[in-house]
């Protein structure tokens, strides 16, 4: 019998995103990249988020199982604050940005750019 | 009830900025292997004559946040500060112990770094948001700064809007490059040194003082 060995990769909306509480982010990223699966946020997490998932990511670390995640965004866009900012001190998202979520012994980033990522695959 | 018990906090609070001055905490905060623990060895050493931590070339020496209260520096203008100085472990998001048995560790004693580095990031996150004042993040001039790592750091840091300090370490390396630190980091002080020689470490209690207070 063919056996097909690939690599599956989850895709997730901003939507979606914005409809989960932090915790719900953070497991929902590490249960699929423990799993072998790539993760795509269509928005990135929020700082407090990415600490969040550090801390989590290395209580779930274990000898020849997980041993982490390798994660890419793309960096912040510069800009002119506005008034909203101004006033209120949040930027509304738009500095959280498309981010590429995946088990560290099978990713490795190639290239990372302003308006580009490049990352290299491999199946378990 | 509880008007009374918010009313005696904020009085509490109030008392304590006026009388108990409170000392910083100064977390020094970086990757793996940027030279934290001998910048926290030269910082205390120099203001208190003690160590703060064993280093080590084999990454993840420092896999628990230790403290050295009370450290006062003094800058060159005379105005001194008191602060609690943190030594914390090297903060990534991926930790494999056969990496360590490739610095010649047995399989037993590489799993167990691994697991206490683990659980050192864990609790340096922590302490990043929860009892951190004011942070000196440490890296590697001889290094790439544009690593996601330290974007995100640098992020949680302004998020939790604690002043900050870069220190560009290492500069006694030939190819070590400040330039690329201030570069990818325009937005922050950055100072250049080598905690290892006591390079330009001046810059860095000025700053202290003036900043960490």
């Amino acid at each position: 019998m063919l056996m097909l060995h690939g690599i599956q990769i989850d895709l997730i909306s901003e939507d979606r995103l914005d409809n989960m509480t932090s915790m719900e982010k953070v497991r929902l990223i590490l249960e699929n990249v423990k799993e072998g699966t790539i993760v795509v946020l269509e928005k990135g997490l929020d700082p407090e988020e990415q600490s969040t998932l550090i801390e989590y990511t290395m209580m779930e670390i274990s000898p020849d199982g997980f041993s982490g995640i390798e994660m890419e965004t793309y960096p912040a866009k510069d800009g002119h604050e506005g008034l909203f900012t101004k006033l209120f001190g949040k930027k509304k998202g738009k500095d959280r940005r498309l981010t590429v979520i995946g088990p560290a012994n099978q990713m490795r980033m190639l290239k990372t750019e302003s308006d580009f990522i490049s990352a290299f695959v491999t199946s378990r | 009830m509880k008007v009374f018990f918010r009313t005696r906090k904020k009085f509490k609070t109030l008392f304590k900025s006026f009388f108990g001055k409170k000392k910083a905490k100064i977390g020094i905060y970086g990757p793996p292997n940027a030279g934290k623990t001998t910048l926290a060895n030269r910082i205390v050493r120099d203001w208190s004559g003690e160590m703060v931590g064993q280093v080590s070339e084999i990454p993840h020496e420092t896999r628990r946040a230790s403290r050295k209260e009370g450290v006062t520096i003094t800058g060159d203008n005379g105005s001194s500060v008191t602060i609690d100085i943190v030594d914390t472990p090297g903060v990534t998001t991926k930790i494999d112990y056969h990496e360590f048995e490739e610095y010649g560790l047995e399989k037993d004693d590489a799993v167990l770094r691994a697991r206490e580095a683990t659980e050192g990031v864990a609790e340096a996150m922590h302490w990043l948001r929860e009892d951190i004042d004011g942070v000196i993040y440490v890296l590697d001039a001889t290094q790439d700064p544009f690593v996601q790592v330290n974007i995100m750091m640098v992020g949680i840091i302004e998020s939790r809007k604690l002043p900050v300090v870069i220190v560009a370490n290492k500069i006694d390396l030939p190819d070590s490059s400040p330039a690329r630190i201030r570069s990818a980091f325009p937005q922050h002080p950055v100072v250049s040194i080598s905690g290892l020689e006591g390079d330009n470490v001046d810059e860095l209690y000025e700053y202290i003082t003036k900043n960490f207070g």
